[in-house]
């Protein structure tokens, strides 16, 4: 299959790729991995003027620590760098998604930034990064703006970017305490569109969390953060009790649709048992240690 | 579908751009539409067939090429993007008098009935073991997760890879 026509260009600085988006407006679409716009383009779901490949474009290659404890991922980082990564140890519920995203072969190319801006809802790493409170940095014909993930995301495949801006970073801002987590997704085969996913990032002092996150993917048209979850675990001890409050808090935040992956009632099982499973991963790790 | 796109449409008003991109080791310069995908150039353009066209959704891996070193699947990613790079097909794993070991590891272990997923399970097992000479069965089957073969069951193809890889590391297969 061809994608329908389009002008292409790939500028060398981001300064060039700006003023090209400037130029198009809301006619241009970025390129980065490819891996979700290329279909499309295919399938002729998308079909812009201009396709702006910001592929040359230096110094975006790069995911790494900032002084401040943050990490930095650039739009150029492809899913395979965060695999193979170790500065994820800090970020245990990246590094337990980092392998779950499509398959090998997608993930040498497709990035994560590129992956949160097509804002599927069935997308990892937009529930990730929205349990870790992570934010998008975009630049634009206004200048430079830090958007929080949870309002990152108006919509199925509706990032807030304005028309000319360019999302060109991830933060994931550091952790204060013992992190630990884990991102779980059912599919029916590598590669598949999640059937549902959970993201659960908490941090410990001791045995007392101090700070929940949880996300869900695929069981709602926007990003699913699961607040009730979180409540029932924030300052409270991780005991047997609160895991199962927990659980059930999140699968009843789940707003899943019957399809061929599951009906409804399924998913929300499945929820349930992802938030369960990852948060007794963190129960019975040896005191210190991520889960 | 047969389109010829080395020169540009004569008569219509269809921008084309040149490229320079070394294939198999040979720099080659082709002027095309951008929309022209990297399995559209390999195969109609270079007459490179080796590299299959599957299901043309991103799925099935047939179609994976190396580019720059990384297995990547070439129906998802424009010609266009491939300037300045380096692609590496089938056609360049053997020389005429030899085959690649991963090849001739598929023959010893029957890891092909059909052969079409063939080409994309080579370049994904290239890429594996350039960057691991001796993986576990689990890691052949993690990395060769995003290849999708209807024939085999598996079995077969991850005992070739193994008898590449101890062949390779000059070891009695």
């Amino acid at each position: 299959m061809y994608p329908p026509r389009f002008a292409y260009e790939a500028p060398r600085s981001l300064d060039q790729a700006q003023a090209l988006l400037a130029e198009y407006g809301d006619e241009a679409k970025v390129l980065a991995g490819g891996q979700s716009l290329v279909p499309l383009l295919k399938l002729r779901f998308a079909a812009p003027a201009m396709l702006v490949d910001i592929n040359n474009v230096p110094d975006l290659e790069y995911h790494r620590t900032a002084s401040d404890g943050s990490l930095r991922v650039g739009a150029l980082c492809r899913h395979a760098d965060l695999e193979r990564s170790t500065l994820l140890a800090q970020f245990p519920v990246m590094a337990s998604a980092a392998p779950l995203v499509a398959d090998p072969v997608v993930r040498h190319r497709g990035t994560l930034v590129g992956s949160v801006c097509h804002a599927d809802p069935q997308g990892d790493w937009s529930a990730v990064l929205l349990a870790l409170d992570a934010s998008i940095v975009a630049v634009g014909p206004e200048g430079r703006r830090t958007i929080p993930m949870a309002e990152f995301v108006l919509g199925p495949f509706t990032p807030a970017l304005r028309p000319g801006e360019i999302a060109i970073e991830a933060v994931i801002p550091p952790p204060q305490h013992q992190p630990a987590g884990s991102y779980f997704k059912l599919e029916r085969r590598v590669g598949d569109f999640a059937t549902a996913g959970a993201a659960v990032a908490v941090e410990m002092d001791g045995s007392r969390v101090t700070r929940a996150g949880i996300a869900l993917t695929g069981v709602g048209t926007l990003g699913t953060r699961a607040t009730a979850a979180e409540e029932a675990l924030t300052g409270h001890e991780l005991t047997d009790g609160s895991i199962a409050e927990a659980a059930d808090a999140a699968a009843e935040s789940a707003n899943p649709q019957s399809d061929h992956r599951g009906s409804a009632q399924f998913k929300r099982h499945v929820v349930r048992t992802f938030v369960s499973r990852a948060l007794h991963r963190v129960l019975d790790a040896p005191a210190g240690k991520a889960a | 579908m047969t389109v010829v796109h080395e020169e540009p449409t004569a008569g219509a008003d269809v921008p084309t751009r040149r490229i320079r991109v070394t294939v198999n080791g040979v720099t080659k310069t082709v002027e095309l539409e951008p929309r022209v995908l990297l399995v559209h150039l390999l195969r109609q353009a270079l007459g490179l067939t080796g590299t299959h066209m599957g299901c043309d959704t991103t799925n099935c891996g047939a179609c994976t090429v190396l580019v720059d070193g990384r297995p990547t699947k070439s129906c998802t990613m424009l010609a266009v993007q491939a300037d300045g790079h380096e692609v590496r097909t089938v056609e360049g794993m053997s020389t005429p008098s030899e085959l690649h070991p991963l090849q001739e590891g598929f023959k010893e272990e029957h890891g092909l009935q059909c052969g079409f997923c063939t080409p994309g399970m080579l370049m994904s097992a290239k890429a594996l073991l350039e960057n691991n000479p001796d993986p576990t069965e689990d890691e052949i089957r993690w990395a060769l997760s995003g290849n999708l073969c209807r024939c085999t069951g598996y079995q077969n193809i991850v005992k070739a890879v193994q008898w590449a890889a101890h062949k390779m590391r000059g070891e009695q297969a």
